[in-house]
This record gives structure tokens, C-alpha cells and sequence, in this order.
């Protein structure tokens, strides 16, 4: 199979990642995010981890999956907004693994 | 670890910063201690792809330069203008770029950087990998340890190598939190492809490597695209600003398909297969950015997390300032005769060594803030072209009035003219 376009899922299906399903690094307050007028969020991850079905329903968010860059974060309190409560790396040993770099 | 069993330097952050430290403060005989987050040095970071190796062989000398895991030596340099159904390109080629010491070389951060962690080791600092530093720890003012996963440990001097991030430098309250104009976000494709097609592809001997630089890709973000020979496989990626970003609608994602597949580009990576999808954040802002302090008692801040970057629109240069800035404070270590005089050594060092170089530049991202330069710029060049080499049997326009039509359907005179002083004012 040659180069293609492909879904941002099968892109990060190649990657190598220890995940940590109970304890997610980064935390988003729909009830913020609800605020949000512009929500950057949705084109600025690389993973497209931020989702929003349509213009009024809620943005969700699954940290599984994420590339550590910190673009989400500074987007968001960029913008003004909040909703992003909590951002850390995740904790020693999990999250992804660059097998190139 | 009790306050009495002090380390001489703890390093937060196993990069290219903080190994190099590490490297030049264990050889001379410092206890010192490496705290890396991911798995193995290297399989967090991610990068375009070009180190220039100056700094590296100073840290390293000839012989292990030699062993070193580098990829290519480039000799090939080419920026393409992008237009909608191609792209006009200037491509330099200079073998005496890797005569000698070759300049630079395509790396792949993984594999590098676990490499230098083990010279390092070799030379005698202890690597502790799969351990995020939670936060640093002060007592009267100083800056004593740090606390990892529960565990407090203490030294004379704690080195934050923790990258563009840097949450260390945050709290020790040297940095507010990145804003979105400083940084642009890196996306990355690792595609792979044998070795002879990337030869003959790209018209390279063994061990010769190239550069392509795409302006024109980025939605008219300020930012372009990039792609680096590896061995064998393509490092193909985009850099674009995040205040840019975010204020336009197209997902990144989007974005970088769409290069991928566009026709100036595609037929480059045809035949290869992607496997792996990264992205990092980079400083974009260079001595501007540059943080008013980069040390406090008992702190000293190297790498991305000073902000030590030149984006020179063609080239982005981190690495070797990287490495540069961990040997300038393994360096002040050695030279103090107190803890305290690290921070002003490091400094001297570093004003000496690294900050007249990005102060050439410092003019720099002001340019790269014109949108035009992404937008209006490469279709007027591609126009011009067009113009010179489409041939469809009517009557062409003479060549004086064509050319001043394609200025003028592109961008109005006056933003040519300030633009353009903008421009010569910058170098
Ligand atoms: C897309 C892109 C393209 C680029 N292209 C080039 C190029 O072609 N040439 C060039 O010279 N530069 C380039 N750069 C810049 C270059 O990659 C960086 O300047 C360089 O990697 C900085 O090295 P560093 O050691 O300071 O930081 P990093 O390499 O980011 O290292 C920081 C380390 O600290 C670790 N860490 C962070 N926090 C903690 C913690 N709390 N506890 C423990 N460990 C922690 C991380 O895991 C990481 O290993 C590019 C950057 C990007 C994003
Ligand atoms: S850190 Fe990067 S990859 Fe992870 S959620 Fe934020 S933007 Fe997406
Ligand atoms: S930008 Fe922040 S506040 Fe807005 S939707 Fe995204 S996470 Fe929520």
C-alpha cells in the first residue's frame, strides 16, 4: 500500500502508544467549553481528539490517543477560554512512544 | 534521599539539552543525575529533521561524531512555491556541504537521542527514564531538588532541559505559559521508502541527503511544509502558527493531508508507507521570545525551554542551540566556585556564544508575520511562470504589461512596496 489520504484514526493506529485509560492527563468543564464561541480546539489538535457532532450539541473529548504537544491548551486559554481545567503530561511511562521522532 | 545526600546537578529532561549537559558534566567527574518522562530518551520528542552538527562535534570531538546514528549529509537545499497545480522551485546544491565536517544531517529523534543517553551513561551520569518530574522544590528562596513520582531528591543545581513546554521554568516563575503567537505546532508523517528510490528520486550519491521546503501550503497561516531524506524514509511535515491556527477552520489534519497529496508534493513519497504520525510544538519568536531571566538560585534553563530557537522561514534551528546551550552551563558548573555563581556564568556563556547569533535574526518572525509571504507570494511567482512557459497559440501580452498585471491581480503595490522594505530591513 502506497502513501495516501488517510483518517486522522488509521495515522495514529501506527503509532505506539502505552495507554492509560483510567486516568486521563488532560481534563476539559463541558459546561465552559459550552461558552466558547470559536472553539479553536477542534482544528488545532493534530490527533483530533476535540469533537463536536453538530454546531449546538456539547465538544467531548478523549485523551486517548493524544501526542503530548500542548497545542489544545494554548489555543484555548489563548482565546480566552477555559474549558481546558486541567493539562499535564501523562504520568511516567504511559501515553505515546516515538518509535522515529 | 535526605537533604545531606545532595547530588552535585539533577537534569529535568532527556533531549538534546539536557543529555548534552549531562555528557560534559559527567566526564568531568559531577555526580549527576538524569530525569527523562519518556520510556527511553528520545520516544517523546519529535523534530523536522536537520541538526547542524557544529555544536555536536564540539561535544563529542571527531571520533564519536563519527559513530554517531545520523542519517544524510544534506547537500541539497530546495524551497518550492506552491501554486493550486504545482509550484516553482529553487533548488542549491553544495557538495562541500559535506566535505570535512559535513554541516548538517537529517536524525531521527528516537534514535538519536537514545544514543547520546547512552554516551552519556557511558561517561557516568546515572539515566533514569519513565519518571515525570512533578515539581521543583525551593527552601529560602533556592531552588534545592526536585520531587519525581513521590520521590524528593536534591542537588546544588537543578537544570531544566524539560523542552518548549517547560512547566520547571513556569514554576520557578522565569516564564508565564506559552501564548499562542510564540509557538507554531509541528505535524509529522515518517514515511519509509528504500534507500535507492529516495537516491534516484531525489538525485542523491550514498549517504547524501536533501531538504525541500514548501511555502504556499499552510492556508495562509504563517508556516510552511517540509520534508527531510532520511536513510530510508521521508520525514514529511507542516509547521504552522497556533494563533494562525486557531483562527481559521480547517482541522490540521485537513491541513496536512492535503499537502501530502498535493501535486508538487505526492509524487515525492509515492511508493512509501507511512508509518508514524507525530507532533511537537516549536518556539517561533527567537530573541524576542527569549524570557527576561533564564535562572534563579539553584535553576538554570536550557534548550526549548529558554526558548532558544532561530526560525529563519527556510530553516528552523533548535537542536544545535540545544546542545550548544547544555554544554554553556555544563561549562558555568565547572567554572563556579559557588552554586550561586552558576546562573550569571551560564549567562556570560551564553551571550558570548549563542545570543549574538539570534539576535542576526531577530527580525525575522515580524517577516514571517505577513500573510501574504504564504499566500500571494508563491501563486504571484507561480503566475509569473506560468506565464513565461505556457504557450497555447494566441497572441500573448508583451512581457512588461503581463508581469505588472500578475503583481496587480495579486497584491496591491503598496503592500509590495512595504513588504518588501520590511523584508530588506529584516536581513
Ligand atoms: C516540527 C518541528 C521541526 C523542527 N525542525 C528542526 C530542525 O530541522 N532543526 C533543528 O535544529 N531544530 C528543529 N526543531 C526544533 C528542535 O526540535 C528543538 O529545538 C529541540 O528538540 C530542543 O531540544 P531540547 O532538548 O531543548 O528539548 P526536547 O527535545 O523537547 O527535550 C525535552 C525533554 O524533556 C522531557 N521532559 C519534559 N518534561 C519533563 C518532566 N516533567 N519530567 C521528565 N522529563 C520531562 C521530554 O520528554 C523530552 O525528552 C523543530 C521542531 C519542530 C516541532
Ligand atoms: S496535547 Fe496535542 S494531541 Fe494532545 S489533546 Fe492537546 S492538541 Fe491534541
Ligand atoms: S477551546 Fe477550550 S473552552 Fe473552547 S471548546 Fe475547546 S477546550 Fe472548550
Amino acid at each position: 500500500m502506497t502513501v495516501k489520504k488517510q483518517s486522522v484514526e488509521d495515522l495514529l493506529g501506527y503509532n505506539k502508544f502505552n495507554a492509560d485509560e483510567k486516568n486521563p492527563h488532560i481534563v476539559i468543564d463541558k459546561a465552559l467549553c459550552a461558552q466558547c464561541t470559536d472553539k479553536p480546539c477542534l482544528v488545532a489538535c493534530p490527533a483530533v481528539l476535540y469533537r463536536q457532532k453538530g454546531e449546538n450539541s456539547e465538544v467531548t473529548f478523549d485523551h486517548l490517543g493524544c501526542l503530548e504537544c500542548g497545542t489544545c491548551r494554548i489555543v484555548c486559554h489563548n482565546h480566552g477560554n477555559k474549558g481546558i481545567v486541567k493539562w499535564d503530561y501523562p504520568v511516567g511511562t504511559f501515553g505515546i512512544s516515538y518509535r522515529y521522532g | 534521599m535526605s537533604d545531606e545526600e545532595k547530588l552535585d546537578v539533577i537534569i529535568v529532561g532527556g533531549g538534546l539539552a539536557g543529555l548534552a549537559a549531562a555528557y560534559v558534566l559527567a566526564k568531568a567527574g559531577k555526580e549527576v543525575v538524569l530525569i527523562e518522562r519518556g520510556t527511553a530518551c528520545g520516544n517523546k520528542n519529535m523534530t523536522g529533521g536537520r541538526l547542524y552538527v557544529y555544536s555536536l562535534l564540539s561535544l563529542l570531538g571527531p571520533e564519536l561524531l563519527a559513530e554517531a546514528p545520523l542519517e544524510r549529509a544534506i547537500v541539497k537545499e530546495q524551497i518550492t512555491m506552491v501554486s493550486a497545480t504545482g509550484g516553482m522551485t529553487l533548488d542549491y546544491t553544495d557538495y562541500s556541504f559535506k566535505e570535512g565536517i559535513p554541516q548538517s544531517y537529517s536524525i531521527l529523534r528516537s534514535v538519536f537521542d537514545d544514543w547520546l543517553a547512552g554516551k552519556a551513561e557511558e561517561a557516568g551520569a546515572m539515566i533514569v527514564t519513565g519518571i515525570h518530574v512533578d515539581k521543583i522544590m525551593e527552601k529560602n528562596g533556592k531552588i534545592v531538588g526536585v520531587d519525581a513520582a513521590g520521590e524528593e531528591m536534591f542537588a546544588d543545581t537543578v537544570i531544566a532541559a524539560d523542552g518548549v513546554n517547560s512547566f520547571m521554568a513556569q514554576q520557578a516563575g522565569l516564564r508565564n505559559d506559552l501564548t499562542s503567537r510564540e509557538v507554531g505546532v509541528g505535524v509529522k508523517e515518517m514515511i519509509e521508502l528504500p534507500e535507492e528510490v529516495i537516491n534516484s528520486r531525489f538525485g542523491l550519491q550514498a549517504g547524501e541527503g536533501a531538504t525541500r521546503l514548501f511555502v504556499g501550503v499552510s492556508n495562509g497561516i504563517s508556516g510552511g511544509g517540509f520534508l527531510y531524506t532520511n536513510k530510508s524514509s521521508l520525514s514529511l511535515g507542516l509547521v504552522v502558527n497556533s494563533r494562525g491556527l486557531g483562527n481559521q477552520r480547517k482541522k490540521l489534519h485537513t491541513l496536512m493531508q492535503e499537502f501530502k497529496m498535493h501535486p508538487a508534493v505526492y509524487p515525492l513519497l509515492d511508493g512509501g508507507k507511512t508509518v508514524e504520525y507525530a507532533a511537537h510544538l516549536v518556539n517561533e519568536l527567537g530573541f524576542v521570545g527569549l524570557p527576561q531571566q533564564l535562572y534563579r538560585d539553584g535553576l538554570v534553563v536550557i534548550g526549548d525551554a529558554a526558548g532558544f530557537v532561530i526560525n529563519m522561514g527556510n530553516t528552523i534551528r533548535g537542536m544545535d542551540l540545544a546542545i550548544w546551550s547544555g554544554i554553556a552551563v555544563a561549562k558555568a558548573i565547572l567554572e563556579a566556585r559557588t552554586s550561586a555563581e552558576v546562573g550569571p556564568r551560564y549567562m556570560e556563556n551564553i551571550e558570548r556564544d549563542l545570543i549574538p547569533t539570534m539576535k542576526v535574526y531577530q527580525s525575522y518572525p515580524k517577516l514571517l508575520e505577513i500573510p501574504r509571504m504564504f499566500t500571494e507570494y508563491p501563486k504571484l511567482a507561480n503566475d509569473m511562470m506560468h506565464y513565461l512557459f505556457a504557450v497555447d497559440g494566441s497572441v500573448p501580452p508583451k512581457l512588461s504589461k503581463a508581469m505588472l498585471g500578475i503583481v496587480k491581480n495579486n497584491v496591491s503595490l503598496g503592500s509590495l512596496l512595504s513588504d518588501g522594505w520590511k523584508g530588506v530591513t529584516s536581513l
